[in-house]
């Protein structure tokens, strides 16, 4: 099968044009031994299906970040038969200097001119035959949210893996054509050197001192000789210009965009100063900008809860009301469970397991996936708008102090910085950072925000112990959830995850009105790897949670009311063993065994410490969303006096709050914390550091705490 | 005069960036070269980053980004 791959730079509409010529047979894929993801698809031209490649949005190929350089290994090593490059029409110059290193690799060129509706709007024509002429490549316009061109692009496409031609040899400036020539020479001496690259793009590579290519140099055998070659065009620059040879490179780049830009562009006075300056001038301005931000995030979760769990709107297909999506989702769950407790072909045993482990487990991920999917598309639309750059734009200065950056903030309010979000699209709303770092730090501090599932617990204990405090208590845990976010940031940028912060240089794209098809098309992806992670993995845990809080069974007096009994049972299984071994270090936070029962069963999904307790403190199994009865029970369980006559209930509940805000992240979160990170080192390190932050401050607060009172 | 110090609304020439390394190279790519015009669109709510226009398009850098940036006015 043949291969087209497409690159282009960041918001020039290259997933548009991916998504309109694949459809929907796409896979995603991480390359080998890096996180850097592609989208692979497949695509019908005449009667030839082709393999199509989209590689990630970049600016430039220098080995300076790890997507540039996925880029150019795969276009040399993978030799597609034919490089699509889209370029944003609107933004002529800066795309043809990527153009004209992506030419440099001498593979065949096909060029996408997008957005050539923008280009008219803001005012200028561009002559794209002349354009193909200067760069001997095939252009065709395209306006790709519209699918115009699409036929023009395939065909194109066709005609170059055939023909093969590559693009014209581009010559640069005076200076640098004559500091590349001994490299040049000298090379061509070493063809197992250059084996794999084109010779004059090792040259300009090695000029302008490319990290990567120097590695390789330094491991050759007879790199004495080019190492002195290198010299003499170093030299030879010296004596022409002042400049540094990076620099010269890029400017001898940039020279040939801006004179090929100069040529093919036809401006005419009609052009309008496009609507994106007189939005910024609201968006960014400096009272304005504030509340339209705040306005924005509101709606965002106010839509996202209304539509999926508040609005009935989805019909009776089960039952005989209409529900919201939530609700929908519940109500199949439900009826599973009801069906499976009737079966009488299931022994008690296997009900055990399908209605307490599979359905409690599974079902409560999967009741999140409405919301889920609601979330991300809102975010997905603010996404291809453009306004998240000016949510980075306005926030980066407060960030920064923390190590962070703009982007981040997203991921935050998403995570529950506004209560009731959600770590998961939170964490993939990390997707939209570029610098790796700063992606990492806040993936690890985003499931300390205040996510829904944290929400009946925080209300049980309040209600509990805080009820005459409840809107002061619920601002404190909102003010201390982004209080530990942040300071653990700063923490693990000073230790953890090293190095100078990564330059900010943000395109701030014009705004765009974000299409359906391609919304829903980012939506649906992200909503189905969290749905079939919570079909593997997730079955998985949760089986093995129900296994530790169901075995070993143990003979209980049949005296005993039936609550009493299941704690007893509880008691006795692998977790109440591990609740009552850990109890002698818990006990200096407060916690004794039922507890951490509860906060054992809590790593599933964090709203299964108010049934646990319940069931701990031999209530049954409570319902999280009705638990005045075990808040009292809790209530009046821990204010009896210690010895020294002291009632330490309100501590214990504080502490139990603040670990529950901390420690380590459910099992669905952690799933998504391995996908986007690759890596179970930085899955493992999540949890470990989160629990023992969370264990400290819980200490702190009890200790402290009870000396005070 | 470095870019971080050109006001709101002025346009300014680049002279020569600066420093060394990945900010270098991010910036050169990012199309500020020797001779380029930049326009100073506006400072962000709090100052910092700065939002400008050059080679026809919008780019947000931060101050410290912009004090390795030379500019004649
Ligand atoms: N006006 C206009 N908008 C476009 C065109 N192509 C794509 N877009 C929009 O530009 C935005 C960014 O496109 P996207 O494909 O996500 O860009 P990418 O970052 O290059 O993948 C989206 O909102 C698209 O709907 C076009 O030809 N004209």
């Amino acid at each position: 099968m043949k291969t087209i791959a497409i690159a282009g730079n960041p918001n020039s509409g290259k997933s548009c044009i991916f998504n309109n010529l694949t459809g929907s047979r796409q896979r995603v894929g991480n390359y080998a031994g890096v996180t850097v993801e592609f989208t692979e698809g497949t695509c019908q031209i005449n009667d030839e299906k082709v393999k199509i490649i989209d590689l990630p949005g970049t600016y430039s190929l220098t080995a300076y970040s790890q997507e540039e350089v996925v880029s150019r290994d795969f276009i040399v090593k993978e030799k597609p038969d034919a490089l699509m490059i889209v370029v944003d029409a609107s933004n002529l110059e800066r795309n043809l200097y990527f153009t004209i290193q992506l030419i440099e690799l001498g593979v065949p060129v096909v060029i996408a001119l997008n957005m050539v509706d923008v280009a008219e709007k803001k005012g200028f024509t561009i002559d794209t035959v002349l354009l193909s002429k200067l760069l001997g490549v095939e252009v065709v316009p395209t306006v790709a949210f519209k699918k115009e061109g699409m036929e023009e692009l395939k065909r194109a496409c066709l005609k170059v893996t055939k023909s093969r031609i590559t693009p014209k040899d581009l010559t640069y400036s005076h200076e640098l054509e004559g500091s590349l020539e001994p490299i040049i020479e000298e090379l061509e001496k070493h063809p197992e050197f250059t084996k794999e690259y084109p010779t004059d793009w090792v040259a300009v590579k090695l000029f302008e001192e490319d990290k990567e290519v120097l590695e390789k140099l330094a491991a050759y055998e007879n790199k004495a000789a080019i190492e002195t070659s290198i010299e003499l065009g170093k030299k030879f620059l010296k004596k022409h210009s002042d400049e540094s040879p990076k620099t010269a490179v890029a400017e001898a780049r940039y020279a040939i965009a801006n004179g090929i830009n100069k040529e093919v562009t036809k401006r005419n006075e009609l052009g309008q100063r496009i609507l994106t300056g007189k939005i910024d001038s609201f968006v960014c301005h400096r009272f304005l900008g504030w509340a339209i931000l705040v306005g924005v995030i509101y709606a965002l979760f106010w839509l996202s809860f209304q539509i999926s769990g508040e609005w009935n709107w989805i019909p009776p297909i089960i039952g005989d009301e209409w529900v919201s999506p939530m609700g929908f989702v519940e109500l199949i769950f439900e009826n599973i469970a009801t069906w499976a407790s009737e079966a009488s072909w299931m022994g008690d045993t296997m009900k055990s397991l399908f209605v307490d482990g599979i359905i409690g487990g599974v079902g409560g991920v999967l009741g999140f996936a409405p919301l889920i999917f609601f979330i991300f598309l809102f975010i997905s639309a603010l996404e291809d708008s453009g306004y998240i750059a000016r949510i980075a734009f306005i926030l980066d200065r407060v960030l920064r102090v923390f190590g962070l950056q703009g982007k981040s903030i997203l991921a935050l309010i998403v995570s529950g910085g506004v209560a009731g979000g959600c770590a998961v699209p939170g964490i993939m709303a990390t997707r939209t950072l570029r610098e790796e770092k700063d992606r990492l730090v806040t993936i690890m501090v985003a499931p300390m925000m205040n996510c829904g599932a944290k929400m009946p617990v925080y209300a049980m204990l309040i209600a509990a112990f805080f009820a005459k405090h409840e809107a002061g208590m619920m601002v404190l845990l909102m003010v201390l959830s982004w209080g530990f976010a942040l300071i653990s940031a700063l923490i693990l940028r000073k230790f953890v995850i090293k190095g100078e912060q990564t330059p900010f240089v943000m395109e701030l794209p014009i705004y765009h009105v974000p299409t359906i098809r391609g919304v829903l098309h980012h939506t649906w992806g992200r909503t189905w790897s969290y749905i079939k992670k919570a079909g593997t993995l997730l079955l998985a845990i949760s089986i093995v949670m129900w296994a530790l809080m169901t075995y070993p069974k143990t003979e209980v007096d049949p005296t005993l009311d039936e609550n009493a009994a299941s704690q007893v049972e509880l008691r006795n299984t692998v977790a109440g063993k591990i609740g009552t071994t850990i109890e002698p270090v818990t006990q200096i936070a407060g916690f004794d065994w039922r507890d951490n029962i509860a906060l054992i069963g809590g790593l599933a999904a964090k709203e299964v410490v108010v049934g646990t307790l319940g069931v701990a403190y031999s209530m049954g199994d409570v319902d999280p969303e009705e638990s005045e009865t075990l808040a009292t029970r809790v209530q009046e369980e821990w204010s009896k006096p210690d010895a020294d006559g002291k009632n330490r209930g309100p501590l214990k509940a504080f502490a139990m709050i603040i670990f529950v805000m901390l420690y380590a992240p459910c099992v669905a979160t952690l799933a998504v914390i391995k996908k986007e990170t690759g890596s179970w080192k930085w899955t493992l390190f999540s949890t470990g550091y989160s629990t023992a932050l969370g264990f400290v401050v819980a200490v702190l607060i009890y200790q402290i705490g009870a000396f005070l009172i | 005069m470095t870019l971080d110090k050109v006001t709101q609304g002025q346009t300014a020439t680049i002279v020569r960036i600066n420093g060394d390394g990945a900010i270098h190279q991010r910036l050169l790519d990012m199309g500020i070269t020797k001779g380029t015009e930049v326009y100073i669109e506006r400072y962000a709510p709090l100052k910092d980053p700065i939002h400008i226009t050059v080679k026809g398009y919008s780019l947000a850098l931060r101050i410290a980004e912009a004090k390795m940036i030379e500019v004649t006015a």
